[in-house]
């Protein structure tokens, strides 16, 4: 359960985030939706706690992820987070990207964390890539890298800041593919996406956000099918 | 029965072994100086680069006042003045300090560029993964800011190897001071150059082929 009461964001005067409430039960896909510079992406950063937060609380399986005395290494082991840019460390092979995590963080053996690591590649369709360095995976193989490397430290949680966004077109597929097969199998997800069949066909609920609030969050049917802020009939008649 | 003394005698076979000898005491002041003034140049450099504005007022000023002195300058006033505060070093300890801290200078600038080449994205992303400041640093930072910066701290090297021919100002004798010592009593100066010139060809070559061989291995 991840619970967000009153959080409030700035960068410098701006002011990104004005106060977001939210909860996201265990085992619910939550999509945001909403126009770039709303704010969704830092809201995922303030999760996880690579954003300082200016008010309010955030708080991931009963623990306050800004409070002074939170083990935040620790917490973050409980929320995986995939990025735009997928980040494969480039001096690793696939399996040791993976790897490396679940032996420096969580102390596995080496033989332990190749187990692991193994297993999630095959997990996300990579299982014939283990020895293959990232600079020769195409961007959606090193973005599925990326979500393998995430699932191998057994996370509760999946953040996932618009990850299909910096792909080739025809790479997006196979990413979505992967996500949908997570949701599938109960993760717990918030996706931050602009892809919005994926946000449509996968998700519980969906979140659109306005320049820092949520504006809107329903079922997928209803903020697809009959929008009723103005704003995301603008946005949702711009997409089409 | 022979009165005059000779001042003058050919290059003899014994002394290849002394400038041998020589070109040994060049590598260890050379190894040593590379290895503390790396090792102290990658620690400024994580200072200037995380300090921020702290380090760059203070560090990279006081860095740069050594990276632009000339070398021997500095090691002639670090040996004449050391004494007045108390350190009584040798000519080797010396040299050691001061192209230490010359080397230290240099590297700094390099390891940062090369904290800067990772990236703030990728270490986010080690971050994520549960990964501690120091662990992001070590597993992810060392190695990819490391070899993207590679060439450049082996340029640094090898000159702070050629430097050390300037610690032949205080008198110890390495390479170039040995050299002097038989210029001069063989009066073959471009014979025994050459000789000594090989000898610093030969320590630089194996580590700019090493590195290089390094380097095509990680890009692979």
């Amino acid at each position: 359960m991840i619970e967000i009461r009153g959080l409030e964001k700035y960068f410098g005067t701006l002011q990104v985030l004005k106060g977001i409430d939210l909860d996201i039960p265990k085992g619910e896909v939550l999509s945001i939706i909403g126009a770039s510079g709303s704010g969704k992406s830092t809201l995922l950063y303030c999760i996880n706690g690579l954003e300082a937060i200016q008010a309010g609380t955030v708080t991931v399986a009963g623990t306050d992820v800004h409070a002074k005395g939170t083990d935040i290494n620790k917490l973050r082991q409980k929320m995986g987070m995939v990025f735009q840019q997928w980040n494969s460390f480039p001096h690793l092979t696939a399996l040791e990207n993976v790897a490396l995590a679940p032996q420096i963080v969580k102390g596995k053996s080496k033989a332990e964390a190749r187990d692991i690591a193994a297993k999630q590649l095959e997990h996300v369709g990579l299982g014939d890539k283990l020895h293959v360095y990232p600079s020769a995976l195409s961007g959606g193989q090193q973005q599925r890298l990326a979500i393998a490397r995430a699932l191998a430290m057994e996370p509760d949680y999946m953040l996932f800041d618009e990850a299909t966004s910096a792909l080739d077109p025809e790479l997006v597929g196979e990413v979505l593919d992967t996500m949908r097969l997570l949701a599938e199998e109960g993760m717990t997800m918030i996706c931050v996406t602009h892809e919005m069949s994926f946000a449509r066909d996968v998700s519980d609920r969906v979140a659109f956000f306005n320049q820092g609030v949520i504006e809107e969050i329903d079922t997928p049917e209803n903020i697809f099918g009959s929008p009723k802020s103005e704003h995301l009939q603008k946005f949702l008649s711009n997409i089409r | 029965m022979e009165l005059t003394i000779s001042f003058f005698s050919g290059f003899q076979p014994s002394d290849l072994l002394y400038l041998t000898q020589a070109a040994w005491r060049t590598l260890l002041i050379s190894i040593l100086s590379i290895s503390i003034g790396t090792v102290l140049g990658g620690l400024f450099g994580w200072m200037m680069y995380e300090g921020k504005w702290a380090a760059a007022l203070t560090l990279g000023p006081l860095l740069d006042v050594f990276r632009s002195v000339p070398l021997i300058i500095q090691l002639v006033l670090f040996y004449n003045f050391a004494p007045i505060i108390g350190l009584n070093l040798d000519p080797f300890l010396s040299g050691v300090v001061i192209l230490s801290i010359y080397c230290a200078s240099l590297v700094a600038n390099v390891a940062r560029g090369g904290m800067e080449a990772v990236g703030q994205p990728m270490r986010r992303a080690a971050r994520s993964l549960g990964m501690t400041y120091w662990q992001d640093l070590r597993y992810v930072v060392l190695p990819i800011g490391g070899r993207a910066v590679f060439p450049s701290w082996v340029g640094v090297a090898l000159g702070v190897m050629k430097d050390s021919a300037l610690v032949s100002v205080l008198g110890y004798i390495e390479l170039l001071k040995a050299s002097q010592i038989l210029i001069t009593r063989t009066q073959e100066p471009l014979l025994i150059l050459t000789i000594a010139g090989a000898f610093y060809f030969a320590l630089s070559y194996p580590i700019s082929r090493y590195a290089a061989t390094l380097e095509k291995r990680w890009s692979s």
